[in-house]
């Protein structure tokens, strides 16, 4: 039977703010166990929570970016569950007036094989917020765990889609797009290993075809994309072979085992989900007026869809070159500067997403440490541009300067790679290369077309790859008399 | 909806209270009065009524971000739960609060 799987996620995103959402302590990372845990976060008795006013606006944002409906009113639940790291007792959370309603995300996912790349909607279903939890540190005394609150309380935005995505690779093609965005707009750090975001991923399988819904399985804190993508693999399969083999998927909750690439189901605790939410009577509702959103879109930079189509109208670039470019605002950013250096954009398109992207990949780097700056490149385009070198040496030339050889002038000095545009020292050559090569000029009068590129070829040579190819082509086309 | 001590118990349990079966039944003969109540609610007709989310009709008042809290932990760590061996000892250490061990 042929599967399919389906596959929705949601993220948790840790707001870029100065204080926690519900108090007035301080969201540092990395400071010392429970000294910013003030007496809200640790729930003394008699305390009570003020709404972070930067921690809506954070949210107005997103739902701005993803075209959402932000909700004119919206209110805070409580979500009761026990468990040390959670003082009160309960999780300050919004569930039935979420503040971000329905929204969408247009994903690009990669080529894969014979698969080309292609674009997706990923439809928002809501976007809440909601307070983290502590941590709990074990080992450090034995028989007990340790609680740091120093975390509980930092405000999270909680991103879920719909059921949309039908491969890993769409899923993480999503994760890495909202990834980029909620960074982009400016609402989170985007730091997965200090946990900033984090994706759960609701997995199941039907067959192809079918309009139900598996029964679906939750992969619980991925904190980075490649082992989202070895999760859904495994668990697609397991959920497969499971069900090829006559068994039946219970929904759970599972971790994935980065060691093993394997995901295994958390021991289930019968009434875990059982959390009686109702609304917070410590909290009224939350308001958010036209004029309050007007504000928001002032503080908001230019979205990536919008940078899109300004760079098919403004640089004349293609829809994918436009979609790779602005997929990061670092690659969008240094293309710019490249093209505002004096590049031409679409040799400043292909440099920046071809030799400095593969560089990068390759070097596990990040745009902010490529060793080639925007200028450096513009100034190696403008060298391919006015024909002082041809776009063979400008590879030399740019894989110098990336090992810090120096500046363009400099290397194509030193390296002598200099092009010859003098048509008169190219007529010599050719003449030299006509005279010497009679046979192919022969078979060329005879109406060989492969005899003009192999004559090409052996000026090309004999300039040691200097000669202008584009004068060559034309001088040795007069010669010929074709 | 008729509630049983089953299910006083169960809800006992998911407030970490515990309760012992005569607690249970007296607490069973005060549940089923409020659910009485609840019915009698539920019986109005509320159709085309917003539900509301809190008794005061007045808005969130929202709180600039700025960090107003300095660190108390030595404070409140003085008033910290005793780590229950008998000692007067507080439950912490390192600065961590300290709980009975919790493995998933």
């Amino acid at each position: 039977m042929e599967w399919e799987v389906v596959i929705g996620l949601e993220t948790h995103a840790q707001l870029q703010t100065n204080t926690k959402i519900f108090s007035g302590a301080s969201t540092a990372f990395g400071a010392e166990p429970n000294t910013q845990a003030c007496e809200v976060s640790i729930a003394l008795p008699g305390v009570l929570p003020v709404l972070n006013k930067e921690a809506v606006h954070c949210a107005i944002k997103f739902g701005l970016a993803v075209n959402a409906e932000i909700a004119p009113r919206s209110v805070f639940a409580r979500k009761n569950y026990f468990y040390p790291d959670l003082p009160k007792g309960y999780q300050i959370s919004q569930y039935e007036l979420p503040v971000v309603g329905k929204g969408a995300v247009t994903i690009q996912v990669p080529a894969a094989g014979k698969n080309p790349a292609y674009e997706k909607v990923v439809n928002i279903t809501r976007a809440h917020l909601e307070e983290d939890a502590g941590k709990s540190v074990h080992g450090a005394v034995e028989g007990m765990s340790g609680i740091d609150l120093n975390r509980a309380g930092t405000p999270l935005l909680e991103i879920v889609t719909e059921p949309d995505m039908r491969s890993a690779a769409e899923a993480v093609a999503y994760a890495k797009k909202l990834h980029e965005l909620v960074q982009w707009i400016g609402i989170c750090d985007g730091n997965m290993q200090e946990g900033s975001f984090r994706c759960d991923v609701n997995v199941s399988v039907r067959p192809k075809g079918s309009d139900k819904l598996g029964t679906r399985r939750e992969i619980k804190n991925l904190n980075s994309f490649r082992f989202m993508q070895q999760a859904i693999e495994y668990e697609t399969r397991w959920q497969i072979e499971t069900l090829e083999d006559g068994g039946t998927i219970h929904q759970a909750t599972v971790l994935f085992n980065p060691d093993t690439g394997e995901t295994r189901a958390m021991r289930s605790k019968e009434e875990a989900n059982d959390y009686r939410y109702f609304p917070d009577p410590d909290l009224l509702p939350l308001e958010i007026t036209e004029a309050d959103k007007a504000q928001v879109k002032l503080l908001m930079p230019e979205l990536p869809s919008a940078m899109k189509a300004r760079f098919e109208a403004e640089y004349g670039l293609t829809n994918y070159d436009a979609a790779t470019l602005t997929a990061s605002r670092a690659l969008a950013d240094y293309f710019v500067a490249t093209v505002n250096a004096g590049a031409e954009a679409k040799p400043a398109a292909n440099w920046t997403m071809g030799a400095i992207s593969a560089k990068l990949n390759a070097e596990e780097k990040s745009l902010a440490d490529s060793p080639v700056t925007a200028v450096q490149l513009a100034s190696l385009l403008k060298r391919i541009a006015d024909n002082t070198i041809s776009n063979n040496a400008a590879k030399q030339v740019f894989e110098a300067m990336w090992n810090g050889e120096g500046e363009v002038d400099a290397i194509i000095e030193a390296k002598g790679l200099k092009q010859v545009s003098d048509t008169g020292a190219i007529e010599a050559i050719i003449d030299e290369v006509l005279a010497a090569n009679q046979a192919m000029v022969e078979e060329f009068k005879a109406g060989k077309e492969k005899a003009f590129n192999a004559l090409v070829g052996q000026a090309m040579k004999a300039s040691k790859g200097k000669a202008n190819p584009a004068q060559v082509n034309e001088i040795l086309k007069t010669k010929l008399g074709a | 909806m008729a509630l049983s001590t089953d299910d006083i118990k169960k809800i006992a349990h998911l407030a970490r209270i515990e309760v012992s079966d005569d607690e249970a039944q007296a607490t069973l003969a005060k549940l089923t009065g409020i659910m009485g109540l609840i019915e009698q609610m539920q019986a109005v007709d509320t159709q085309g009524i917003a539900p509301m989310s809190h008794s005061q009709d007045v808005v969130q008042r929202l709180r600039d971000d700025v960090v107003n809290k300095t660190n108390q932990r030595e404070a409140f760590q003085q008033i910290a739960p005793v780590l229950g061996n008998g000692s007067a000892e507080r439950a912490v250490d390192h600065g961590l609060y300290l709980v009975p061990k919790v493995i998933e």
